[in-house]
């Protein structure tokens, strides 16, 4: 913006000098925002399950209580994939902003393969706990816990598919600006879905193990 | 005035809406402390009260939010007019109700609608 300003001055073609604003630079998104708007939205329906589980977390029906069935270990493990898949969507935001598309697709690729990673551990664990007895209709904690995880799963499912799916929109158009806008909007999802889980691992997990 | 307007054009260029390394690495950084510190203080049974436990991770679980936000979510007061961060406080609001009011009502009704116990059964006429 302040280069265009100054080649304007200096060239002398315009009598008047033209100031942009500011805004037209970063210009104000209203598709960014609509998407904001339905992470809100998004946001109270897992306050509902937050606020479900939290009623319902501790009616085990004489069944397992979480301090029986967490596995934490493992949950530190998802934690942590969720939490490096978060910092390389912002790698490859990075690397849009520098209009470098193979590294943005190489770090998408990176960043749904560690999302996969998740979902293959929290399968793991679901089969896990069914085999065992405590499936979701075990219990009301369990069918409070099994609504409340599998609906950030299915989140973080629905995003790799989004993700794959923009990975081909890149490989086929490249880095345009419909491009750009939908990877900030996954950007947001995906950020957003570790913000969900940050809930999750504290208030199921490790306040479920406490004795 | 040219300076003047190019000082303020980088000003913005370095502000939160545009994401840099720094950000992201400062952001995963504190992430993971605080991340850490709630698996340690669970698996290591740091704390000998449960309660205790509870308290510190559920407030470092508020701070990793606040965390994620501006770092990975670039949140701030201006992005959009303003309206990112109206909407976030609205929907906030209703989280803090519904998730209070559901445990606080849900509470009181597990504790004055349990069946009555045998000591309570005795005085009974």
């Amino acid at each position: 913006m302040s280069e265009f300003t100054a080649t304007a001055v200096a060239a002398g073609a315009a009598p008047v000098p033209r100031y942009y604003l500011r805004e037209a630079h970063h210009p104000e998104n209203g598709t960014l925002l609509g998407f904001w708007l339905y992470l809100m939205s998004d946001c109270l329906v897992f306050a509902c399950l937050f606020a479900a589980y939290g009623v319902l977390g501790r009616s085990y029906a004489a069944g397992p209580s979480g301090a029986d069935l967490f596995d934490l270990p493992l949950v530190a493990v998802n934690t942590s994939l969720l939490l490096l898949s978060s910092i390389t969507y912002g790698f490859a935001m990075l690397e849009m902003q520098r209009a470098r598309q193979g590294a943005v697709l190489a770090w998408l690729a990176v960043t749904g393969l560690l999302g996969a990673g998740f979902i293959g551990l929290e399968l793991y664990e679901f089969v896990h706990l069914i085999h065992e007895g405590a499936g979701p209709q075990r219990s009301a904690f369990l069918s409070s816990f099994f609504t409340l995880v599998g609906t950030h799963g299915l989140h973080v499912s629905f995003g790799i598919v989004w993700l794959v799916t923009l990975m081909v929109q890149v490989g086929k158009h490249g880095l345009i600006a419909e491009n750009k806008r939908r990877l900030m909007c996954l950007s947001m999802f995906w950020h957003f879905l570790d913000v969900v889980w940050i809930g999750v691992f504290t208030f199921v997990y490790l306040m479920g193990a406490l004795p | 005035m040219s300076d003047a307007h190019h000082d303020h054009g980088h000003g913005h260029d370095d502000g939160a809406s545009h994401s840099t390394l720094k950000g992201y690495l400062t952001g995963f950084v504190l992430a993971v402390v605080l991340t850490a510190i709630p698996f340690w203080l669970v698996m290591g049974k740091v704390f000998d009260k449960s309660s205790t436990t509870a308290i510190v991770i559920l407030a470092l679980a508020a701070v990793q939010i606040v965390v994620h936000m501006v770092y990975f979510l670039h949140m701030n007061a201006k992005s959009e007019g303003g309206w990112t961060m109206l909407a976030l406080i609205f929907t906030l609001v209703l989280v803090v109700i519904t998730l209070s009011g559901s445990l606080w009502v849900m509470y009181h009704l597990n504790h004055n609608m349990m069946p009555a116990s045998m000591h309570d059964m005795r005085k009974m006429p």
